[in-house]
């Protein structure tokens, strides 16, 4: 009962630098496990984000270009295939399915890709799980010229697209309102959320994207990317070894997964970085709290003085110090949970906005406890040194009555 | 004076100097003999810059002495190392200070409460707040030290130094902070809780209206042999002519 009213008391007492130094170890906490988290998570995300696809097939190039390109809508194709090639690879024996896509145009920056109705009709997204149409509307049809479109869930909704909404493309990937086409396309369904990229595509028929007013009437033919589902996975080192050893003209990223593991390791030394200052801010608030405590010291002497002329012995004066800067660290750790989900639920959002992959918020990890201990564990040693103070405080000279 | 059984307080040969800061050390207190029976009340008359708050601080083991013994209630407190000084001052003794040294971050039960949870007993709230009740100030146990007068804080200071039972309470001091009416009544208090108590009561002053009220009284001066040009430990200044 002494030890908890001595710290309870001293930490009300000094109640502005107490919330000042706990505020400061919520962020430096927050901060640590929202940084490890966006990075664990983003990682598992974007690694596991295939949208149901083996590998692409694409023009030569890149690789991690081709994925982010066809699988993410993110970068811009590194170039076009013919419709000869789709056909080949649509009819080699290892191939499950292959849908072809076709980029170039966007509605207000959300990318407009051309497929074929398979993509909706055949194709998992995830394991068990369909694309699926919401009440009242329906994917586009068979007929290659229809100037139908089914909006992502994420660009309906950000766009306020509906069906029977009508829009005209935009050329290019970047939205520029003086490069509009002349088509009209009419929105016949909003595809149910998938909490992938796709839901920031809006999709129209594969013609409709090759034929557009202004595209090269040479390249009416051609795809951008053509979706692989393989049979097996060793059809995919075949592939692998068909396009990309022996062929010269062609890229087949395989398996996509592996590719986007090869680019978080490029970016490892970033994430290093981040980690490294995520490290630093929290040992600039274990510091806070030891200037904190160890500033205050000087009007604590004689209470502590006092507690001494009591009877309290010099270890209890120590572990009391000690434990009054875990308190703060703990009662930091504990808002910084506060701090953690309100930065990933931002970052979270931030993420899905720019590529369509969802972080998994309440996601467990092992350093949603650790951060906090260690936390409170390098506060309590950040009260040592005042403790230390605390614990050599001359109680008679302290309490010096003018004698 | 002292009991011819065995003394609540015995000195013995204490000696105690400080070295000042230009290095020259100074012997503040060297008291050959000094006892109190138990129960018995004794004021100790002396001026600023005597060393008698010194000679409390020792008795109390505040202070370690550099020589000579003192013993409260059979047990040496110049024998033990610092940790058992703290044990049997929160044991067997009381301490009302000159300017109460209460907890001003703590409430007046606290600061009771806190005073006995050294000790021996432990925390006994209920035995706080009947102390606090028995010096007027039932009705002040949630308030804190600020919220109160001059008064009512040495009354809380009484009662803190006398909560946990007490053998000895050493007064330095006590109504050194208050008007008359007040140090007049906060002294009366004193003696009269010590005596429900059973408490000794070693208290030091250098007001003469204070010292009347003794029926025992004691020079400092006549029983502290230390050099007169010595120097106050606290202040770090030479004694002269003020003391």
């Amino acid at each position: 009962m002494t030890l908890p009213l001595i710290i309870y008391r001293s930490l009300r007492q000094h109640a502005l630098s107490t919330i000042i130094t706990a505020g400061s170890i919520a962020l430096a906490c927050g901060l640590l496990m929202c940084v490890w988290m966006v990075k664990t998570q983003s990682q598992t995300a974007f690694t596991q984000t295939t949208t149901g696809f083996d590998a692409v097939l694409g023009a030569r190039g890149s690789k991690l270009q081709l994925v982010l390109n066809a699988i993410f809508h993110l970068e811009a194709s590194p170039g076009n295939l013919a419709w000869a090639d789709y056909e080949g690879i649509k009819r080699h024996p290892a191939v499950k399915t292959a849908i072809p896509i076709a980029v170039g145009d966007n509605l207000r920056g959300y990318r407009i890709v051309g497929t074929v109705p398979e993509l909706f009709e055949k194709v998992e997204y995830a394991p068990g799980k369909k694309f699926a149409v919401a009440a009242g509307g329906r994917f586009f049809g068979g007929a290659a010229d229809a100037r139908e479109a089914v909006a992502g869930a994420f660009v309906a909704r950000k766009l306020g697209l509906k069906v029977g909404d009508t829009f005209k493309p935009f050329h290019g990937l970047a939205f520029d309102e003086k490069n509009q086409h002349e088509e009209v396309f009419t929105i016949v369904g909003v595809v149910a959320a998938t909490n992938t990229p796709v839901d920031r595509v809006l999709w129209i028929p594969i013609k409709g994207v090759q034929t557009m007013s202004g595209h090269d009437a040479k390249a009416a033919t051609d795809v951008s990317a053509v979706l692989i589902q393989l049979r097996t996975a060793s059809a995919g080192f075949m592939l692998d070894m068909m396009y990309n050893k022996q062929g010269n003209r062609l890229t087949l990223a395989y398996p996509v997964g592996a590719i986007i593991a090869e680019l978080f390791g490029k970016i490892a030394w970033f994430d290093q970085v981040l980690t490294l200052v995520a490290y630093l801010v929290a040992l600039v608030a274990a510091g806070s709290v030891l200037a904190s405590i160890y500033n205050s010291m000087s009007a604590r002497r004689r209470d502590l003085a006092i507690l001494r002329a009591l009877g309290a012995r010099r270890r209890l004066i120590f572990g009391a110090v000690v434990a009054e800067a875990a308190c703060i660290g703990a009662l930091g750790a504990v808002v910084g949970f506060a701090v953690y989900f309100g930065l990933l639920t931002g970052v979270a959002e931030v993420i899905r906005a720019q590529t369509g992959v969802v972080l998994d918020v309440g996601a467990k990890h092992a350093v949603l406890w650790v951060c906090p201990l260690a936390m409170v564990g390098l506060c309590a040693l950040g009260g040592v040194v005042p403790a230390i103070k605390a614990y050599r405080t001359p109680v008679a000279e302290t309490l010096a009555p003018v004698s | 004076m002292a009991n011819s059984l065995r003394p609540m307080l015995a000195v013995t040969n204490l000696t105690k100097s400080f070295v000042s800061p230009e290095g020259v050390r100074g012997e503040i207190v060297r008291v050959r003999e000094f006892a109190l029976a138990a129960g018995e009340q004794v004021a100790l008359r002396g001026e600023s810059g005597s060393g008698k708050t010194t000679f409390l601080h020792l008795i109390a083991g505040i202070l370690a002495a550099d020589g000579g013994r003192v013993t409260i209630d059979g047990a040496e407190m110049t024998a033990l190392g610092e940790a058992g000084r703290d044990k049997l001052r929160a044991g067997k003794l009381g301490y009302v200070f000159q300017t109460f040294n209460l907890l001003q971050g703590f409430t007046v039960l606290e600061n009771v409460v806190l005073g006995m949870s050294f000790g021996p007993r432990g925390a006994d709230r209920a035995h706080a707040k009947e102390v606090l009740e028995r010096v007027g100030l039932g009705h002040r146990l949630g308030h804190f030290p600020g919220q109160l007068s001059t008064g009512q804080q040495q009354r809380v200071a009484v009662a803190r130094a006398l909560a946990n039972r007490p053998k000895l309470v050493l007064a330095d001091e006590p109504t050194g902070n208050l008007d008359r009416k007040h140090g007049r009544e906060a002294l009366a208090l004193i003696r009269e809780v010590c005596r429900e108590h059973g408490a000794a009561l070693l208290l030091v002053s250098h007001d003469e209206e204070v010292l009347a009220q003794f029926e025992a009284r004691r020079d400092f001066a006549a029983i502290n042999e230390a050099g007169r040009a010595g120097f106050s430990p606290l202040s770090g200044e030479t004694r002269g002519k003020a003391d």
